[in-house]
C-alpha cells in the first residue's frame, strides 16, 4: 500500500511512523525519537519526510478561530488548508495575498516553507502577511511570536521547514478583492530575451505574472514560451468551477518520457489560446489542483522538483545555461515555470524568495543521469550566487544549501532539539556532532 | 434556517457536518463533554457563518440532565427542528471480554444514552408534528463479529430502537435517519491501521448526511457502498458466519 506520508515527489522513500493532532491543546507528542511537524506533504522531496522518526500530522488542527470582515484579519489552526480559507473568504471579499501554486497546503506549510506565487513582485512571500502565531516546543512552552515579540524565533519559524517546533496556529493579513475571477492575458514569446522584457513592462501593471517555458527548444527559440499576466477583476461574481478529478492510480510506466514531452511542449507552446479570458481563481491559480494526485502520471520512480533564484545581475545569463543545459541532455521537463520576483527580501532566516529571477522545473525520477543534471544546475545556480528551493528538493548538495541560505546556522541554533527532517540531515549532516 | 442540536459535537463527524450547517447559516447548539474543546468548535463555527452557536458541557451517560439539555437548546435557539446524535465511544473488544464493566459502559454511551434522548426528542417533536431525528450508528451493529461485538451490539439496539421510532413517528411527519458509517478516519479509530479504499474521510461522511437529512432518508449508509458489503455479510448463513473472522 503506498505511504500516506510520502512526499509529493514520492522520491525519496523514507521508513517513518505517525501520530495525527486533533486539538490544539493537545501536549507535544510524548514519542522517542525525533519528531517533524508535517502538514499536506506537498512538499516534494524530503523536507516533509524524517528518515526512521515520527512526523507529526497536524491536519486535525483546521479549526478558524477568529476573523474580522473588516480588517481581514484571520485567525486559524495551522492545519487549515490554503484551499479552505479561499472557500470561505471569497465570498465575503477577501483573497489570500500570496497563492502558491497549489492551494492544497496547510498555513503551517505555506509559513514553514514560506511560499511565493506569481505575485510576488507585488506582495513579498507568505511571511510577509504573518502577523503572528503560536509555536509549541517538545518541552512544552507555548511561544506567542510576532515580528515584534520573540523576533528570532518569529524570523527562523518563517520559512523555518518546520525545525523550530509545532506550528499550532496563526494570524493572517488577507487581502481585499472584488470576486473570484481574473482578468488573464497570455502572451507568446520567442525568446528569454522577450520574456524578460515582458516581465519588465508588465510587473507595474499586473499583480500576477508567470511564463511557461518550452524548455526543449534549442538554439535561437531557446526560452521561448508563454508569458500569462493578470489581476483580480472587478465582475464575474464568486460561481465556483466543477469538482476535480483524480488520477486514480500509479501506472506501472510512467507515460511522461521524452517523446511525449516533445510533443506536448509544441503542442502547448503552438496552442491557440485567447489573448485575454476571465478565468476563476481555482483555473487560473490552481490548473494542477483540478487534477487531484497528479504527481501519480510519474509513475512508482516518483520525480525530481528543480526550483532556483537567481540574483538580477546574473539571472539571464544563468537562465540561459540553465536552459542550454535541459535541452541539451534532452529529459525535458512539462512545467517549467519562469518568474521575476520583485525586489523584497525574504523576511525568514532562510527564506527562499528574494530579489531575482526563479524557474520551477520537475523531471521524471530517471536515476542517476537525472541526479547528474542536476547537479549540473546547482552549479550553474551557485556560480550565479543563487539558491535552490528546499522545499522542492529531494537531492542537492550541503554545499549548494549552505551557499544558497547562508543564515542556515542561526536556524540550526534556534531548531528544536527533538525535530529533526530527513532533509535538514542531509543538508548539515556533516557539521553536526552528533551525526 | 435550521435550529440544529448536536450530541457529541467534538467528534470528527459531528464537527464536519457542523461546519456545512454553519456555511448555510443555520443555529447550532453544541453539546459535548470537554468545555474548552467544545468552544474551540464553537469559535470555528461562529466564523463559518453560523446564524448563532451556543455550547452545553455534559456527559452523554449523564442521562437525567438530557431535559435540561433539551430545555437549554430550545431557548438558546429559539425551537429546535434537528438534533443530530454523534456521540459515542470505540470500546476495545478484547478488554470487554474480561470486564462486564467495560462492556456494560460501552452499551450505556453509545446505546442507552442516545434511547434516552431520541425519546425525549421524539415525544417533543411528536408534539409538533415536524423535526428530524439523526442518529449515527454503525454498520458494525448489522451483524455480531468476534472483532467488536460489544460495540457491535449497542449500535445494533439503536439501529433497531430507531427502526421502530421511525415506524411510530412516521405519520407525523418526523424524520428519524439512523446513519451507518463504515471506516472513517477519525480520533475515535486511530488505533486502527487505516488506508486503502474502504476508508472514508469525515468531510464525505458529512456530506452525504447532509444530503440524507434534506432528502429525507430513513437509513443511509456511507458511503454507499457500504450497504452492499453489509447486504453480503447479512446474507450468510450463520453455520457458516460463525467459523469467520471478519
Amino acid at each position: 500500500m503506498a505511504d500516506p506520508y510520502a512526499s509529493w515527489g514520492l522520491y525519496p522513500k523514507l521508513p517513518q511512523r505517525a501520530v495525527a493532532l486533533s486539538w490544539r491543546d493537545q501536549a507535544f507528542p510524548a514519542v522517542a525519537g525525533e519528531v517533524l511537524p508535517r502538514g499536506n506533504g506537498r512538499s516534494y522531496g524530503d523536507s516533509c519526510l524524517t528518515d526512521n522518526g515520527t512526523l507529526i500530522d497536524a491536519c486535525g488542527l483546521d479549526r478558524l478561530i477568529a476573523f474580522d470582515p473588516a480588517s481581514g484579519r484571520l485567525t486559524c489552526e495551522a492545519g487549515v488548508l490554503l484551499r479552505d480559507i479561499l472557500a470561505f473568504a471569497v465570498p465575503r471579499g477577501w483573497f489570500v495575498p500570496v497563492a502558491p501554486g497549489t492551494q492544497l497546503v496547510t498555513v503551517g506549510g505555506a509559513i514553514a516553507n514560506d511560499v511565493h506565487g506569481k505575485n510576488h513582485h507585488r506582495r513579498g512571500a507568505f511571511g510577509h502577511h504573518l502577523l503572528s502565531f503560536e509555536l509549541l516546543r517538545s518541552d512544552g512552552r507555548r511561544i506567542r511570536c510576532t515580528p515584534d515579540g520573540e523576533t528570532e524565533l518569529f524570523q527562523a519559524t518563517i520559512g523555518g521547514l518546520g525545525l523550530t517546533g509545532l506550528i499550532v496556529s496563526a494570524e493572517l493579513q488577507l487581502m481585499p478583492v472584488k470576486g473570484a475571477f481574473f482578468d488573464v492575458e497570455t502572451i507568446r514569446f520567442d525568446d528569454l530575451g522577450s520574456f524578460f522584457a515582458l516581465s519588465a513592462d508588465s510587473d507595474g501593471t499586473h499583480e500576477y505574472t508567470v511564463a511557461w517555458i518550452d524548455c526543449l527548444a534549442r538554439g535561437g527559440a531557446l526560452g521561448r514560451g508563454i508569458f500569462t499576466r493578470a489581476n483580480h477583476a472587478s465582475s464575474g461574481g464568486c460561481r465556483a468551477p466543477g469538482a476535480p478529478r483524480r488520477i486514480p492510480l500509479t501506472p506501472p510506466i510512467s507515460p511522461i518520457n521524452g517523446l511525449t514531452l516533445r510533443a506536448f511542449n509544441e503542442l502547448y507552446y503552438r496552442l491557440p489560446r485567447p489573448r485575454r479570458s476571465l478565468q476563476h481563481f481555482q483555473s487560473f491559480l490552481y490548473p494542477l489542483d483540478s487534477l487531484l494526485d497528479w504527481n501519480r502520471l510519474y509513475g512508482p520512480r516518483g520525480f525530481l522538483q528543480h526550483q532556483c533564484v537567481v540574483p538580477p545581475a546574473s539571472a539571464p545569463h544563468a537562465m540561459r545555461a540553465i536552459l542550454g543545459a535541459i535541452a541539451e541532455a534532452g529529459t525535458g521537463s512539462m512545467l517549467a515555470v519562469l518568474k521575476v520576483f520583485g525586489s523584497a527580501p525574504g523576511r525568514g532566516l532562510v527564506s527562499f524568495a528574494r530579489p531575482g529571477t526563479t524557474l520551477a522545473l520537475d523531471f521524471p525520477f530517471g536515476g542517476a543521469s537525472t541526479l547528474a543534471l542536476l547537479d549540473r544546475l546547482d552549479r550553474i545556480v551557485m556560480e550565479a550566487g543563487g539558491a535552490v528551493y528546499p522545499a522542492k528538493d529531494a537531492r542537492m548538495s550541503s554545499e549548494a544549501f549552505r551557499r544558497g541560505f547562508p543564515d542556515w546556522q542561526k536556524l540550526e541554533a534556534m531548531r528544536d532539539p527533538k525535530v529533526m527532517s530527513a532533509f535538514w540531515r542531509r543538508v548539515t549532516a556533516d557539521t553536526r556532532k552528533d551525526s | 434556517m435550521r435550529k440544529v442540536l448536536i450530541v457529541g459535537a467534538t467528534s470528527a463527524i459531528a464537527q464536519a457536518t457542523a461546519r456545512l450547517l454553519a456555511a448555510k447559516g443555520d443555529h447550532l447548539f453544541l453539546a459535548g463533554r470537554a468545555a474548552e474543546r467544545l468552544e474551540m468548535v464553537r469559535q470555528d463555527l461562529a466564523v463559518r457563518g453560523a446564524a448563532s452557536v451556543g455550547v452545553f458541557t455534559i456527559d452523554a451517560n449523564d442521562r437525567a440532565r438530557h431535559e435540561a439539555l433539551l430545555n437549554a437548546a430550545e431557548q438558546a435557539m429559539g425551537g429546535l427542528d434537528t438534533v443530530l446524535i454523534a456521540h459515542g465511544s470505540l470500546p476495545d473488544q478484547r478488554s470487554c471480554e474480561t470486564s462486564v464493566e467495560q462492556t456494560l459502559a460501552a452499551i450505556e454511551t453509545n446505546a442507552l444514552s442516545v434511547i434516552t434522548l431520541a425519546t425525549l426528542i421524539a415525544n417533543r417533536f411528536e408534539a409538533c408534528r415536524a423535526g428530524t431525528i439523526a442518529v449515527i450508528s454503525s454498520v458494525a451493529g448489522d451483524r455480531g463479529r468476534k472483532s467488536n461485538y460489544v460495540y457491535g451490539a449497542s449500535k445494533g439496539m439503536v439501529s433497531l430502537f430507531l427502526q421502530g421510532l421511525r415506524n411510530r413517528l412516521a405519520a407525523v411527519g418526523v424524520q428519524v435517519l439512523t446513519i451507518k458509517p463504515g471506516f472513517v478516519d477519525t480520533p475515535m479509530t486511530a488505533a486502527i491501521p487505516k488506508g486503502g479504499p474502504l476508508w472514508a474521510k469525515p468531510d464525505t461522511i458529512a456530506a452525504d448526511i447532509l444530503a440524507a437529512i434534506e432528502k429525507k432518508r430513513d437509513v443511509v449508509y456511507l458511503p454507499w457502498f457500504w450497504w452492499g458489503i453489509m447486504l453480503i455479510i447479512r446474507l450468510i448463513p450463520e453455520r457458516i458466519f460463525k467459523r469467520l473472522s471478519l
